[in-house]
């Protein structure tokens, strides 16, 4: 049994925020494999919560729009983001990346859209939608607003979601993964069940003859208090030979993030890890975009 | 506060009252008597408490009973035939000793049911990483996955026929 002072199971999405709304202290439940776990450990002891669970018709599935766009609903499990057809031809490196949360079973309940509200460094995601630089769509009492994932992380745990807001909706523009290969490492003690000590996502773009890097984008996990992109890196590789910006873009990376000692692992460790996994995330990213690394 | 719950439970329709607060772990267990549902890190780590809901392996431990309305739980308990005779699965587990303490071959089962239902062919790798969410504290890995190798091999065997 629980310790949950109250659960109302949202009957649509303008249920849900009329439901937070006569009760803002109440929060919100999807998969649950986050919210659940919180409420064992007594950290969300006697919390209320607003189920969205069943809303799967409104806020699951992957759609790929006319214009190209990849729209991502929320409650999209991470298993079926893995196995989505959509996913698979277009980003597989999100599908990549979503397939190392957890284990098989918890992969099966838990949501994207958790991923991303919980705000959390590590979420095996968020490195790669930060990398993508997803749009997210919140709907709130006077309706819906989007936001690039670059302005969504306020601190640990804390994302731009008011009060009342609900995520009803990650958009990958067209522009932000055509032409893009990518690569996603999660660094743990485990190949499962564990949480990321670092998370590195790179997306890269080559030019014709598949020898320069036209375009990067790296992002990390852990590297810092929320997932983060490391723009300086990317300025610093940009334009480089495929080689010559595998060999710079750990040093580079090192100078944007900021980790922390924890009793998971040093900073020297996660600064070392910053430095290497940049370098093998960018060559395989590359690999699979036909570059000879 | 009682909620009325509506679902099928190993191919029977069930219609019971629940606590909305309980897990699915815990109504199996605590109103079905269905004790094939081990209850062991109650976070979703691993794996002792894993059922079917709609032919999906999930943590019961970490769902809550409330959401399972409407859908269909397959237990271990639901597994054998109308003789009582083991199925296919739970026989390849006993001839490959597969159990010692048998904690967590309940769990392991019902995520070897979906995999062998999948019909399609996983090489060893594949179905170490497609029970990763189990933990055998006596570490009988290897003939677990023996067990489950056999399993999938064995219903293909039968099937292809």
């Amino acid at each position: 049994m629980y310790d949950i002072a109250s659960i109302y199971e949202a009957k649509s999405v303008d249920d849900a925020i009329r439901a937070l709304k006569e009760d803002p202290g109440a929060l919100i439940i999807a998969g649950g494999t986050d919210v659940l776990i919180k409420v064992r450990e007594g950290k969300l002891s006697g919390c209320r919560l607003v189920s969205i669970h069943g809303l799967i018709e409104e806020l699951s599935g992957v759609v790929l729009t006319p214009g190209g766009d990849i729209e991502i609903g929320p409650l999209t499990t991470f298993r079926q983001v893995a196995e989505d057809p959509v996913i698979r031809a277009r980003i597989p490196v999100l599908g990549q990346a979503v397939d190392q949360a957890g284990g098989p079973q918890l992969r099966a309940v838990g949501t994207i859209g958790g991923n991303v509200c919980n705000g959390i460094t590590s979420a095996d995601s968020a490195s790669t939608l930060m990398a993508l630089d997803a749009r997210l769509r919140v709907k709130g009492p006077r309706g819906e607003r989007e936001v690039p994932i670059s302005q969504w992380y306020k601190g640990v745990g804390r994302v731009d979601l008011a009060p009342y807001e609900l995520l009803v909706k990650l958009v990958i523009p067209r522009e932000n993964y055509e032409g893009y290969t990518g690569h996603y490492i999660k660094y743990a003690m485990r190949n499962a069940m564990d949480i990321a000590t670092l998370g590195v996502s790179c997306l890269v773009k080559l030019d014709e003859q598949r020898r320069i890097v036209d375009d990067v984008c790296l992002a990390f996990g852990v590297a810092g208090p929320v997932p983060m992109r490391s723009y300086g890196a990317e300025a610093a590789v940009r334009g480089l030979p495929v080689e010559q910006a595998v060999s710079a873009i750990g040093k580079a990376a090192l100078e944007d993030v900021n980790p922390r000692d924890s009793w998971r692992a040093s900073k020297a460790l996660r600064l070392q890890l910053v430095e290497e996994l940049s370098a093998r995330a960018l060559a395989e990213a590359a690999r699979k975009g036909g570059a000879a690394v | 506060m009682i909620q009325v719950l509506k679902c099928t439970v190993n191919g029977k329709p069930v219609e019971l009252g629940i606590d909305p607060r309980e897990s699915l772990a815990d109504t199996l267990r605590e109103r079905l008597g269905l004790t094939s549902v081990k209850k062991g890190c109650e976070v979703g780590e691993c794996g002792a408490c894993t059922v079917l809901v709609d032919g999906v392996a999930i943590d019961s431990c970490i769902y809550l009973s409330v959401w399972a309305q409407d859908k269909h739980i397959l237990t271990v308990e639901g597994l054998q035939d109308e003789n009582g005779e083991l199925s296919p699965i739970q026989r390849t587990f006993v001839e490959e000793a597969a159990v010692q303490c048998g904690f967590c071959t309940p769990g392991i089962i019902m995520s070897a049911v979906e995999i062998v239902g999948s019909g399609r062919h996983y090489t060893r790798d594949e179905l170490r990483r497609l029970i990763s969410g189990h933990l055998c504290r006596c570490t009988g890995y290897q003939n677990i996955l023996n067990a489950v190798e056999r399993a999938v091999e064995e219903v293909h065997r039968t099937v292809g026929k």
